[in-house]
């Protein structure tokens, strides 16, 4: 009997649980019929993929464009790059934030451009049909080669050329994959005739490579351009004149049919002003103490920009 | 495709079997690694453990402390050790003693602890000092287990310095993390493959020393006591036992 009646009862809780799932159905983000319903409304479905930083700009180009009369609606943390561009050209979200480099190696695979200008141009033959991006931004979330402002003075070396002069033996604090990519320990030899080894520290450039650069256990050490730590322990970043690292400037990616002369001007004005130090401070807010949602960092963001106030 | 044949296709090359990245080369660091390893926390542990089995003192202590232990997480560990200490071989062989230490001193306190308290009587109405009945009765009749704890602390480290390739270390650790690195997984699973033949050597090592190290004497006394009660539990419950 005892039996029974815990078998009547989870049989119970499983409908109530199946009945709040119903509820919830409104809001489901995998039901693609509300999504096309939206579309056909007009609105501009903003996407971002799986981080905080995509989410944030995205929240910035939905709140320009809302507070500029265009009807939006955002669909955040979509995925990785495979998944929201999949989104894209399935019609279930109309724009979404992108980084030019990462974007056009994703459709030409075996494309050489690697500046900023030469991705760009790259990118409106690589899209698909339908599809374009809309001007880039300064911002550029990317590896980084870094050295300590002590080691930058010591030597005399602000860009990856003037490691050639450099007497003493250098190792590169990055995560494993740098013995092989094109941008790490090969291109450096190839590109600059550098001759580095590699520790391999497998953080992406988190504290244990900072520390191992502030130590000197390394003497260059690959951190992403966004993160706070840079600035925060005064690093030189190197310059990179033979664009080994590809160039990965914030741009929007949109639906050609939802481009109009404002939707146009509006994501322009957002991308003119946006830069890497806006991104460091922005993900350290969504990060650090703070911890602030997406939305509101952007809401900050645009204010201070006295953009469409 | 075949992840499988892959990692023997990898295992096979024979590029892979020289230099210092090299199959022969990360295997000695591993080796070297864990022998160092062991080596530090035996120090520790063996004491300790010897300690609370002789005088019975701090079992609990030392239960709960090594419990404790044992739920520490070793990558964590290891992460934040190197946030404070930086890079180097420091780090991760706190780490890897502190994981090794539950097993090797449970396995000294347990073994001493087993030891027939008749015999340690027996030992004491000689006239053997407490010194004496630790290294000459109770050390040689635990050694068994306390070797058993060893094994077991080895398997541990052979496997989990595997982790500590996070950073910019040598040993088999390395071919998982670089090969995850660029998608080569035929590298990775060669490499654990590695890591999996060398822990099984090192348990069969140790599974015969275990052997080795029973004295001759118990041995002996463990083959009549085996007859003896085989004997009794014939009579007292007919058929139930399988004789063998």
């Amino acid at each position: 009997m005892a039996l029974k009646s815990r078998i009547i009862s989870a049989a119970a809780a499983a409908a109530l649980g199946a009945l709040a799932l119903a509820g919830c159905s409104s809001g489901n983000p995998l039901d693609s019929s509300t999504t096309s319903s939206a579309n056909s409304g007009g609105a501009i479905v903003v996407g971002s993929a799986n981080f905080p930083e995509s989410e944030i700009i995205a929240q910035i180009y939905t709140q320009a464009l809302a507070s500029n009369g265009v009807k939006t609606s955002i669909k955040p943390n979509i995925g990785a790059r495979e998944a929201y561009l999949k989104a894209l050209q399935d019609g279930s979200i109309d724009l979404v934030p992108e980084y030019s480099g990462s974007l056009l190696q994703y459709y030409d695979a075996k494309t050489t451009a690697q500046s900023s200008t030469d991705v760009y141009a790259a990118l409106s033959d690589a899209l698909p049909k339908g599809y374009q991006v809309l001007n880039q931004s300064k911002a550029e979330d990317k590896d980084s080669y870094n050295v300590t402002k002590a080691f930058s003075e010591k030597y005399n070396v602000t860009s990856l050329s003037d490691l050639k002069s450099v007497s003493i033996p250098l190792t590169v604090g990055a995560n494993p994959e740098f013995a092989d990519r094109p941008y790490g320990i090969p291109g450096l030899k190839s590109a600059y005739g550098v001759t580095a080894t590699l520790d391999p520290i497998s953080d992406s450039g988190g504290p244990l490579t900072v520390k191992a650069l502030q130590d000197g256990t390394v003497q260059l050490a690959d951190i992403y351009t966004t993160s706070s730590a840079i600035k925060d322990n005064g690093f030189v970043t190197l310059k990179d004149p033979k664009n080994i690292i590809i160039a990965e400037n914030v741009l929007p990616v949109i639906n050609s049919k939802k481009v109009t002369d404002k939707v146009k001007s509006v994501l322009n004005a957002v991308s003119g002003a946006l830069t890497t130090d806006d991104l460091v401070s922005m993900n350290d807010k969504a990060s650090g103490s703070a911890k602030e949602s997406a939305a509101q960092i952007a809401k900050e963001w645009l204010s201070e920009k006295n953009l469409f106030q | 495709m075949n992840g499988w044949s892959d990692a023997f296709n990898w295992l096979l090359d024979p590029t892979n079997w020289s230099g210092p990245g090299g199959i022969p080369a990360r295997t000695e660091e591993h080796l070297v690694y864990t022998l160092v390893t062991l080596v530090v926390a035996c120090i520790i542990a063996l004491p300790i453990g010897l300690a609370v089995g002789h005088t019975g003192k701090g079992r609990g202590v030392a239960v709960q402390f090594s419990g404790a232990l044992r739920a520490l997480p070793t990558l964590g560990v290891l992460l934040l050790l190197a946030t404070w200490l930086g890079l180097g071989f420091g780090p991760p062989l706190v780490a890897m003693v502190l994981l090794a230490l539950p097993p090797l001193i449970a396995g000294a306190y347990a073994g001493v602890e087993a030891v027939d308290r008749q015999t340690i009587d027996a030992a004491r109405s000689i006239g053997m000092t407490g010194w004496q009945v630790l290294f000459k009765v109770e050390l040689p009749l635990a050694l068994p287990i306390i070797i058993g704890g060893v094994r077991s602390a080895c398997l541990q480290v052979i496997a989990t310095w595997t982790v500590a390739a996070y950073l910019p270390l040598g040993g088999l650790g390395r071919y998982i993390y670089d090969g995850y690195a660029v998608q080569n997984y035929a590298e990775m699973l060669g490499g654990s493959i590695v890591v999996i033949i060398l822990a099984l050597v090192a348990d069969g090592v140790f599974a015969i020393v275990q052997r080795l190290v029973v004295p001759r004497g118990v041995v002996l006394g463990r083959a009549s006591d085996v007859r003896v009660r085989q004997s009794r539990s014939l009579v007292g419950t007919s058929g139930s036992t399988t004789a063998g």
